[in-house]
């Protein structure tokens, strides 16, 4: 390998890219993302995957917890309404996420670093747009800076 | 009309009603007010003999939210309560950490209580000795002063803006119902916060919530803070770091607020016990002014409602939800 090759390569590496933690509940959202890969679909690999049972396991404190440690985007997705698993766990969670998604924006956590999505275990290919959606929204947003804790 | 006795008619009728309920063992504990050891100070004070009952009292600085005081007892309990004092039981009853049979409420109409800091602010480091409550005004002496001020422009900006006077639940009312604030934008600040630019809004949090050295007395004297183990407290997981870490405290604040969503009546409690005078209530007025549109729920008003993030309707908003 050549020295200008090298410095390319070295370069590349110091390059930022945004690191997204998914929540994603086990039976829709993860299946989907399971499809995704099955199906051999493309997406960025920003995204670092931690499975919940459901979307109703989020504790708001995981999402604050991310951004404080490292992570520049969060995104939690579960079934769609009126499929989750546990029948009611995705619309008790969402109105736990519509206050957690205001208060956030109203302090000034800037829109676009938390994100959430339905995705149901036959959408494969709409969990692949999302990842490329939420992918691209955190990389304009740059790294996070707010919440981030510094020793 | 002696000092820290201001409104003697409330102060005597809470004495009766007091000594009447301990005389016929109807409760074996009141909770109610003393005068305190300063100026504009009122005191907790827990009655469990009628001669005792003697040092109750009730004028505009009876602010203490007495709703704190009720878990975990086992006798029976009778309450000196204001508007949002019983807004308070009431959360505590729905939440089950009250049985309403335990309770005798004495219910108070308020008119709003004074915020000390808002006088010491106006009088400039001028101490009070002395200090004489009338229907509307209030009468400050100290070495070589004398001011008198209208109440209703000192009080504590949960005052300012309350909405429930008035004990929504009683077993004795202790006098006439008083007039409700209306006409009044409850979120004003909230919407003049939320006017300004992300930078702006995320600017004035942190330094806001930079004065806090995390003391937790804002969760402590929160009436419907009753979980086993705070988050703050756990250490397994720990789930923030304990130290004045901005970024920690940062979190401390929004989780603080979440928590009380669709539960706190906007006592003002927490915003009274901050020693550094952070504004929490900026946190915790929006949540009750979203808890407002989105579910349409207000906290504390009836004991058979249920609590709005314990339920769901299928129709719920979710624009923000891709």
């Amino acid at each position: 390998m050549g020295y200008n090759q090298m410095q390319e390569l070295e370069k590349k590496v110091d390059e930022w890219e945004p690191k997204i933690i998914a929540f994603l509940c086990n039976w829709c959202s993860y299946a989907g993302a399971d499809l995704a890969g099955v199906s051999r679909l493309q997406y960025p690999p920003n995204t670092r995957v931690i499975r919940v049972p459901c979307s109703g396991r989020i504790n708001p404190l995981f999402i604050l917890r991310c951004l404080q440690h490292g992570a520049d985007g969060v995104l939690v997705s579960g079934c769609h309404p009126g499929d989750c698993h546990y029948m009611s766990g995705n619309y008790v969670a969402r109105r736990k996420f519509a206050i957690l998604n205001n208060l956030l924006e109203y302090l000034g956590i800037e829109k676009g670093r938390v994100h959430f999505a339905w995705v149901s275990a036959a959408e494969g290919g709409r969990f692949a747009e999302l990842i490329k959606e939420v992918t691209e929204e955190v990389r304009a947003l740059g790294p996070a800076k707010r919440l981030v804790k510094s020793e | 009309m002696n000092e820290g006795e201001l409104m003697p008619d409330t102060s005597t009728m809470i004495r009766d009603t007091a000594k009447k309920l301990l005389d016929e063992k109807k409760v074996n504990l009141i909770i109610g007010f003393e005068k305190g050891t300063l100026p504009l100070r009122s005191t907790p004070c827990f009655i469990r003999s009628s001669e005792e009952a003697e040092k109750l009292i009730w004028n505009a600085s009876c602010e203490n939210n007495l709703a704190r005081y009720l878990r975990k007892r086992q006798e029976k309990i009778g309450i000196v309560a204001k508007g949002c004092d019983v807004r308070s039981i009431v959360g505590l009853i729905k939440e089950r950490q009250l049985a309403r049979e335990q309770v005798f409420i004495i219910g108070i109409p308020c008119n709003g209580m004074i915020d000390r800091k808002k006088i010491d602010a106006k009088l400039d480091g001028r101490e009070i000795l002395e200090a004489e409550e009338r229907d509307e005004t209030l009468i400050l002496k100290g070495h070589n002063f004398t001011e008198t001020i209208n109440k209703e422009e000192f009080l504590h900006n949960s005052c300012q803006t309350c909405k429930y006077r008035n004990p929504v639940i009683y077993d004795v009312l202790i006098g006439d119902k008083v007039a409700e604030n209306e006409g009044i934008d409850e979120y004003e600040e909230v919407r003049q916060f939320e006017a300004q630019s992300a930078d702006e809004r995320w600017q004035s949090f942190t330094d806001e919530v930079s004065k806090c050295i995390r003391c937790y007395a804002c969760r402590n004297a929160c009436p419907l803070c009753c979980c086993q183990e705070c988050f703050v407290d756990n250490s397994q997981p720990q789930w923030i770091g304990k130290t004045t870490n901005l970024s920690d405290t940062l979190i401390f604040h929004i989780v603080r607020a979440l928590h009380t969503a669709g539960r706190c009546v906007d006592c003002g409690a927490c915003d009274r016990a901050c020693p550094m005078g952070v504004d929490i209530r900026k946190l915790t007025k929006k949540i009750q002014m979203d808890i407002k549109q989105l579910f349409h729920y207000e906290a504390g008003i009836s004991v058979d409602d249920v609590p709005p993030l314990a339920t769901f309707n299928p129709d719920d908003p979710q624009e923000f939800i891709k």
